[in-house]
């Protein structure tokens, strides 16, 4: 983010003279920037800068140490790491993000690739249609319609009972399952459509090869079409890696983190400890360690996969 | 915000038709499993969508899907109202508009130089564009909270739209700068020649030229603000400011759970036109329309 500031040191443009109008010019240029680089200083790096610093302080939602708080070092943080919820929210979140995006959104979205490009032509559409619905629909629409689905008396439970099987308080007694498979539900069209472009750009020719070769579709698949998109798989897992660490409003819908924090991952902690328990300072000790993880997953997707910016 | 990086892949949707060139004896038979379990699939996907149309036309809609025994308009009449459903909507669309208007004239002159010139830092700075798309804005929101409270923008609408044009600004300006890089650079420098300065250049050459990009970055903003419900939820505290993303999770907490039918109306109503401006964004990209930059990676 330190980039972000237009320091001067700016190089002569292409193909520009080196005669002394160089430094005005260059100003000229890099005005059209100054409003993009004035919103993204107050309201991208202003918060995480004041989540540094904010959680350091003992700030408080109401009280005298909501206008005046003061500053107590890294008593947040020590606080933090020695609370078993932090830590269980943290698990949680990696049970998440591993459970719903990794594996589940991932496998299912490749899953589905290949299935659409096997399957007859008015059903590819249809379902494809339908798991893009999911994903466009606004997230609280979603979480409404998956809350019913698992609700005691909701749609799961019926059909479970058509089967002769007893359904249980779902949300109340496995909250993460359910909201594991409620963010595959929501977000498995993004993994679906990346892998779909992908599988489309395998060339046919090295397919063909191996079926010549000898080898069956499994094998095709794992030893020729995956090592040829495995660029699209790494960007598809980090991006899917971050939406889901974002994830809050699916989950407060759905269950409140609750029952207590059992379905508490750390953007739905830090919103409970900050507004519903009052305490800020701590709520933004939590804040900026999510944010520090979202930076480094953020990091890894910049320099492993070394996307092109010019 | 969750979904922020997801609508770059619209464009990646293009089905590509490669006619399978080696004949294999158990083709029908494959492909009568793969339409089977895509079935199968599809069926679980539909289930909770049709419980939201089903019980929005259901007069004693449940949690539980099912087909209404008695068809009715009841739902949509009863939530069809100023304060309940026409002022949020009406919020929501002041507050996306508001924010995909900012984003798309303030990304646009951004996107320009850095897509024209050659600079040192360009480099440092698309990187940190970059950086800013991955970031949890989610998690940024406690923080946010104090930061509007120290600059006394809480409950202001304006502070909302700042903040979401802020936060939409990375993947808008990326976004931008790959459409404009598409537009040749030889049609600006006729136009220098005419002696035209380069806001002249940008306005009547590229801008025109990468119209249909123009409206992609749109619509992908306004819908994300359209269905954004973490960030009104923190910083307005008014009701007759709140979008229709807050207003219904409020009419879920007081009413949800008695009148079912009524929330999947109200749901009906506020999600119908991000679809909408979704299919609008496949015909404007043409379905197979190469924003390769966006997913570039």
């Amino acid at each position: 983010m330190t980039a972000l500031a237009p320091s001067g040191t700016v190089a002569r443009g292409r193909g520009s003279d080196p005669r002394p109008r160089r430094g005005s010019r260059t100003f000229t240029r890099i005005l059209p920037l100054l409003p993009a680089v004035l919103l993204l200083a107050a309201f991208m790096l202003g918060p995480i800068v004041y989540s540094l610093y904010g959680s350091l302080t003992n700030r408080t939602l109401t009280g005298p140490n909501a206008a005046n708080p003061e500053f107590i070092g890294l008593d947040n943080y020590t606080a933090l790491f020695s609370s078993a919820e932090f830590w269980n929210s943290l698990w949680l979140t990696v049970l998440f993000i591993l459970a719903s995006a990794v594996i589940g959104q991932n496998v299912l979205g490749m899953a589905l690739a290949v299935l659409l490009r096997s399957s007859v032509k008015p059903l590819r559409s249809l379902v494809g249609g339908l798991v893009v619905l999911a994903w466009v629909l606004p997230e609280i629409v979603a979480a409404f319609a998956l809350y019913a689905f698992f609700s005691t008396d909701g749609t799961l439970n019926v059909l479970l009972g058509w089967v002769g099987l007893e359904g249980t308080s779902w949300l109340y007694y496995l909250p993460m399952a359910t909201v594991i498979i409620a963010n595959i539900w929501r977000g498995t069209a993004f993994s679906m459509m990346v892998y779909n472009a992908a599988l489309a750009e395998v060339p046919p020719e090295l397919t063909e090869a191996a079926t010549i070769d000898g080898a069956g579709a499994w094998q095709r698949f794992t030893q020729v079409t995956l090592p040829v998109i495995r660029r699209s798989i790494s960007t598809n897992l980090l991006l899917t890696t971050l939406q889901t660490l974002g994830v809050f409003t699916l989950i407060w819908v759905m269950t409140g983190g609750g029952p207590g924090t059992q379905s508490s991952t750390l953007p739905v902690l830090a919103y409970q400890e900050a507004f519903k328990f009052a305490q800020v300072g701590y709520g933004t000790a939590i804040a900026t360690v999510t944010l520090l993880i979202g930076a480094i997953f953020s990091i890894v997707y910049i320099r492993i996969l070394k996307p092109e910016v010019d | 915000m969750t979904d922020r990086t997801s609508t770059i892949s619209i464009v990646t949707q293009r089905e590509r038709e490669r006619p399978i060139t080696v004949a294999s004896p158990r083709k029908s038979s494959a492909k009568l499993v793969s339409s089977l379990i895509l079935s199968a699939i599809g069926i679980l996907f539909l289930v909770p969508l049709l419980w939201i149309v089903f019980s929005s036309f259901d007069e004693s809609a449940t949690v539980s899907m099912s087909l209404p025994e008695h068809w009715t308009l009841d739902n949509y009449a009863q939530v069809m109202n100023w304060d309940q459903t026409w002022l949020p909507l009406l919020n929501s669309i002041a507050i996306s508009f508001g924010t995909a208007l900012i984003t798309v004239v303030v990304g646009v002159l951004a996107a320009y130089p850095l897509s024209r010139y050659r600079m040192r830092f360009q480099r440092s700075f698309m990187y940190a564009i970059l950086f800013g798309t991955g970031l949890p804005i989610t998690a940024m929101m406690v923080p946010v909270y104090s930061l509007f409270v120290s600059l006394k923008l809480l409950d202001s609408t304006w502070g909302v739209i700042l903040f979401m044009a802020a936060t939409s600004l990375p993947m808008a300006i990326w976004m931008l700068k790959n459409f404009m890089d598409s537009v040749p650079i030889s049609l600006e420098e006729a136009a220098w020649v005419d002696g035209a300065n380069s806001m002249q250049a940008l306005g009547r050459i590229v801008l025109p030229l990468m119209r249909p990009g123009l409206g992609v970055v749109f619509i992908f903003v306004f819908t994300t603000a359209w269905g954004n419900f973490f960030v009104p939820f923190v910083l307005l505290f008014s009701a007759d400011k709140f979008p229709a993303a807050v207003s219904i999770f409020n009419f879920f907490g007081q009413y949800g759970s008695i009148a079912y039918g009524q929330l999947a109306a109200y749901s009906v109503l506020y999600a119908t036109p991000m679809v909408l401006l979704y299919v609008l964004v496949q015909r404007l990209s043409g379905g197979a329309f190469a924003l390769a930059g966006s997913v570039k990676g």
